[in-house]
């Protein structure tokens, strides 16, 4: 089992979107190891698929997957919410739901 | 860091809207307020404040307030910025304002602009009364606690320096040509 959280240094919302992360893991009991991917350069961008900051992926799987006609770049990330509000990270449900999928949660 | 600082004069910029048509601050020298917003398309910040853009042009239209929103994305790293892209969402979205395309960022690099969106509210006489973010909260309009943009228009239609007169931007940052 693997976390790894890509971000992009000039989007903001990478700090609170990886505190959300950890928060989330706690109340659920999964204790992983995240990696950790800063994405510095437009080559960097395209070799990892990258969407946009932040990203977080478990098993390799995008926890909300991204259009397969995506743009990689060194961006800003997109989620639409639950109430359809745009917000620059993933809510908790968001990734709570991801966990559930792929850990065994009490 | 921006390149104006409350007290500061306006500097003018003509810049294409996406109506077609060419946008000069100075043909909004007979408003009471003007607010020039960079922001863009695609930043997930600029999105989820913009609904907030149009309701405050809705709400203080009638007392002489005028938003003039700017777009000086690099459109070739970005092309979800471009001015297609552009006329595109304020279709979409309903924009109540004139949405410009900076294609050359000499507006945003004049103004030392570096997010989006990033605001720069200027009085009748043209000086600069606030520049920052929109308020406190760009994901949940209803748990805003401070919200330093309305704020500030009420403090200058009010004839009033606004309480606070500099916030952080927060968002996205420009996306710069490359500069031979």
């Amino acid at each position: 089992m693997s976390i790894q959280f890509l971000y992009y240094e000039d989007c903001p919302s990478h700090d609170d979107a990886l505190d959300r992360l950890k928060t989330v893991m706690a109340e659920v009991g999964v204790n992983v190891n995240i990696e950790i991917i800063k994405v510095e350069t437009e080559a960097q961008a395209q070799q990892l698929r990258f969407v946009g900051s932040p990203t977080i992926l478990i098993n390799g799987k995008d926890i909300v997957p991204p259009p397969d006609n995506a743009y990689y770049s060194l961006t800003c990330r997109a989620y639409r919410l639950e109430n359809g509000r745009i917000s620059p990270l993933p809510s908790v449900d968001m990734i709570r739901h991801a966990l559930q999928q792929h850990f065994t949660i009490v | 860091m921006a390149n104006l600082k409350p007290g500061d004069s306006a500097i003018a910029f003509s810049l294409k809207g996406t109506d077609g048509q060419t946008h000069a601050l100075a043909d909004y020298s007979d408003k009471n307020a003007v607010a020039v917003i960079f922001t863009c398309n695609h930043c997930p910040y600029a999105q989820a404040w913009e609904g907030r853009f149009i309701q405050a042009q809705a709400d203080y239209s009638d007392k002489g307030v005028q938003v003039l929103a700017i777009n000086a994305n690099n459109a070739e790293s970005h092309p979800g910025d471009s001015y297609e892209a552009m006329q595109q969402r304020a279709q979409e979205q309903g924009f109540n304002f004139p949405y410009l395309h900076d294609e050359t960022q000499e507006t945003a690099r004049a103004f030392g602009a570096e997010r989006t969106p990033e605001i720069f509210l200027f009085d009748k006489n043209g000086v600069l009364q606030y520049h920052g973010a929109p308020d406190d909260n760009h994901d949940d309009p209803d748990g805003v606690q401070n919200a330093w943009f309305r704020d500030a228009i009420d403090a200058v239609l009010a004839g009033n320096t606004p309480a606070v007169t500099t916030t952080e931007p927060k968002g996205c940052t420009i996306k710069w040509k490359q500069t031979a």
